[in-house]
């Protein structure tokens, strides 16, 4: 009985992490793309520069494909709380529906409603307005973004609500909202997503550079990636690490697991590679390269920083929680915490790197950095599916820490075979959008934008091609 | 009027709001194969709701959103008792979702022809099962004393609510088509009136059959008096009713009123049938969820009534607007051409 249980919660958790992190390959782009081609159009609608107006077309419609699929995925997201944790959503509705309900209302509405007006708003409203429906657009996502996180965040760190009568009650919606974690992981995301935004610009900017096509058009859009990446992606790296410092405030076992670090240390050095150590009885890698000092530094930001160790915490858990493993799967914890990192460098270093070819007006005959700009495209992507898995496996066994475990909060009347029915559902249909995205957006990279007003240009606008 | 009562109306208007608005788009979208002849007509058929139906499936995002929020148990119970449901329906929303986009990204026929029936089989199921479902409801499904669903999938299927089902599709096929008169011109008009013909008594019929039943079994299985849930039906014939009277007088505005306000009193009729429970017990009446026993607490009701009060009238008044940018019907003679003006046309809403 026990086992099938287990097998239970499995499933369901196999399904949210697979239909979440599906959704978040369509979300960061959207996120990017929408501020980004709000300014490519008001590059053009107070300069007067075409240019502008065909870029802001040309990625508007990516923007577009990518969305749909995020619709399509996001409704999924609402609904199964309910489907597969009902106990969950009865534990935390009162204070995590609330932001959900909020992030509907208020937000989703305002994407949806505007993005519908600019698509088929060209020939219908003046230029001013029309302009303001793609800000709008922008707006709704980042205030989207915005809730979520808050929500999200309260599971990491429940605050403003207290527990009665064995349920989660909102007693403060402030303090939900300017949860520290919650503002440091809405940073996070915002940046990026415009990163995401600019490696994708900057890539296909680089593949029709590469191919000699459009040169002038796509010289515009690699400096706007390249003005928007380089910084951001920049901050973002000291902003990834900042998260790392409030983990450590608030779910020390997340971080103590994140670096494999068993035993408490001070100072504490930065495995930066390591075989071996990452369950507990097999706590000493065989093999490892460290950084002396610098885990101190970026968990506590003192250069001889304390960080407890997960057997410490393991047993302050037990006494203060009782019997049971504390510990999150530490060598998935680490492994993503590693890949979101690197790939994160990686992708500032291109950015650096193109911004120095640029300068030296040496961008567009690197022919073998351009390829590299196009090969970049997949970083942000890793980088960002990493550290979702980071927050959440991290998070384990909790699913709202410190409150409710994961194992406790299923839905006790959906049986297993109903889990792997709409599991099986899901990865084929999953599947094959993803392919047809990947196809459609791949086609619509490689298209030429055409002239405004001339022969082709029913076909960039989007309003046309129903 | 208490906060619980308050959230259980505002969740009803969502509801109303969702089938008001997504159920023309379901519609149009079972009418695609059928009302246009050719490709460059089935594109205008769908451009008659491209601006809006996103926005109008937000209302869907918001009715789940807020029963979470304003009713844990009721929200959990419904979600995880209608479980396979639910999959089957956003299966067939997420088809629907991406067929909008993906129609027009490749010229070969074959491809139109997927995406156009995508489309429509989307429509079609998830209308139908929204019909089942939220008519179970009121109609009863297995739930112990702990409010957990006990039953399966079968449980969902009963004469009522599989009539529930056909009368919702009915009823969105012919509120579609009204909508299209409205807002096409020329050739693609006249056969959305002649669909809007054909589709009208058969339409009538089943709703107000389903009008009558639904009242029948908020008496029998919900301990409900005859009155009110027969105010809102009553409302519904008689709206049905003049809709047929409209649609064959040519009268295409007041024929979408009076489908739009058939829609509304089909919800209002459901939910005031449900008051003061939210989901009736099919196994002991005493386990039926009720409004206050489902509740979130006070002071959360209260943040989101607050929320509410300040965004509905504001996303009311945004979403009624683009109805006003877009109220330009589309076709005429020249099929492909682009908008043609062909006199005022009252935009819906």
């Amino acid at each position: 009985m026990s086992s099938l249980a287990i097998t239970t919660v499995d499933l369901a958790r196999l399904q949210f992490a697979t239909t979440s992190l599906y959704h978040f390959l369509f979300v960061p782009l959207t996120l990017g793309l929408a501020p980004l081609v709000a300014i490519m159009q008001t590059l053009w609608y107070r300069g007067g520069d075409e240019a502008w107006l065909r870029l802001a077309r040309f990625f508007g419609t990516l923007m577009l494909i990518n969305f749909a699929i995020g619709v399509a995925t996001g409704l999924v997201q609402e609904f199964q709380f309910g489907m597969n944790w009902s106990i969950y959503s009865e534990f935390v509705g009162d204070v995590f529906g609330a932001p959900l309900a909020i992030e509907g209302l208020a937000a989703f509405m305002l994407e949806s409603t505007f993005l519908g007006l600019w698509i088929f708003g060209w020939d219908r409203l003046s230029k001013r307005v029309h302009l303001a429906t793609i800000w709008l657009f922008a707006l709704g996502s980042w205030a989207s973004a915005f809730f979520i996180i808050a929500a999200n965040s309260w599971m990491q760190r429940p605050v403003g609500s207290t527990v009665t009568d064995g349920r989660a009650e909102l007693t403060n919606v402030w303090e939900l909202f300017s949860n520290r974690f919650g503002i440091w992981a809405y940073i996070h995301v915002l940046l990026v997503g415009l990163t995401t935004a600019a490696v994708v610009i900057f890539g296909v900017a680089c593949w029709h550079l590469v191919r000699g096509r459009n040169q002038e058009l796509f010289r515009h859009a690699a400096k706007l990636a390249l003005i928007v990446g380089v910084p951001i992606s920049a901050v973002n790296l000291g902003v990834g690490s900042q998260m790392g410092v409030v983990v450590t405030d608030y779910q020390p076992m997340k971080i103590a697991s994140t670096e494999a670090q068993w035993d408490t240390c001070q100072p504490c050095s930065f495995s930066l590679f390591q075989i071996g150590g990452f369950t507990e009885d097999d706590q000493t890698p065989s093999f490892s390269i460290q950084i002396p000092h610098l885990l101190s530094i970026l968990a506590t930001l003192s250069w001889d920083g304390e960080v407890q160790g997960m057997n410490e915490l393991q047993a302050a858990d037990q006494s203060q929680y009782g019997a049971g493993d504390y510990i999150p799967p530490t060598r998935t914890t680490y492994w993503s915490m590693r890949i979101m990192a690197y790939a994160g460098t990686l992708v500032f270093l291109v950015f650096a790197l193109g911004g120095f070819l640029y300068w030296r007006g040496r961008l567009a005959s690197a022919r073998w950095f351009l390829w590299l700009g196009v090969a970049a495209i997949p970083l942000p992507y890793l980088a960002a599916l990493a550290g979702w898995v980071l927050s959440e496996v991290g998070r384990q066994p909790w699913i709202v820490w410190g409150l409710l475990k994961t194992a406790d909060a299923n839905s006790p009347s959906v049986s297993t075979a109903t889990i792997a029915t709409s599991l099986g559902t899901f990865v084929v249909l999953y599947a094959a959008l993803l392919v047809v995205d990947v196809v459609l957006m791949r086609k619509y990279a490689r298209v030429d934008p055409p002239e405004v007003g001339g022969d082709g240009d029913e076909f960039a606008l989007p309003a046309v091609t129903y | 009027m208490d906060l619980e009562t308050f959230w259980f109306c505002l969740i009803a208007v969502v509801w109303a709001m969702y089938f008001l608005l997504e159920g023309f788009d379901f519609g149009v979208g079972m009418l695609l194969p059928f009302v246009p002849r050719n490709d460059a007509e089935r594109g205008m058929t769908m451009r008659t709701i491209g601006p809006v139906w996103d926005g109008n499936e937000v209302w869907l995002v918001v009715a789940g959103g807020a029963t979470f929020a304003a009713f844990p148990a009721w929200y959990a119970t419904m979600f995880s008792g209608f479980y396979l449901a639910l999959l089957l329906i956003l299966f067939f929303l997420i088809v629907r979702v991406v067929s909008f986009e993906w129609r027009s990204k490749s010229e070969t026929p074959r491809w139109r022809s997927t995406w156009t029936w995508a489309n429509t089989i989307g429509s079609f199921g998830a209308s139908l099962l929204w019909g089942i479902g939220l008519s179970c409801l009121v109609y009863g499904v297995p739930i112990n004393s702990d409010g957990d669903f006990t039953g399966d999938l079968l449980d969902l299927f009963s004469p009522y609510s599989v009539f529930a089902g056909i009368a919702v599709v009915a009823l969105f096929a012919f509120h579609g088509a009204t909508f299209l008169t409205l807002r096409t011109a020329g050739e693609l008009r006249a056969r959305a009136e002649g669909a809007a013909r054909k589709l009208a008594i058969p339409a009538a019929v089943l709703g107000s059959v389903y009008l009558v039943w639904t009242v029948a079994v908020a008496i029998d299985r919900n301990d409900k008096d005859v009155f009110p849930p027969a105010l809102p039906a009553a409302l519904g014939i008689v709206a049905l009713a003049l809709a047929i009277v409209f649609i064959y007088a040519g009268r295409s505005g007041r024929a979408f009123t009076m489908t739009a306000l058939g829609t509304i009193s089909l919800v209002a009729t459901l939910f005031v049938s449900l008051y003061p429970r939210v989901m009736v017990s099919s196994t002991g009446f005493e386990n039926s969820l009720t409004v206050d026993g489902a509740a979130s607490s006070h002071y959360a009701l209260q943040v989101m009534t607050v929320v509410a009060l300040i965004f509905v009238p504001i996303v009311l008044l945004y979403q009624g607007w683009t109805y006003y940018v877009f109220r330009k019907r589309l076709g005429g003679d020249s099929p492909g051409a682009g908008p043609v003006e062909t006199g005022p046309a009252s935009g819906p809403v």
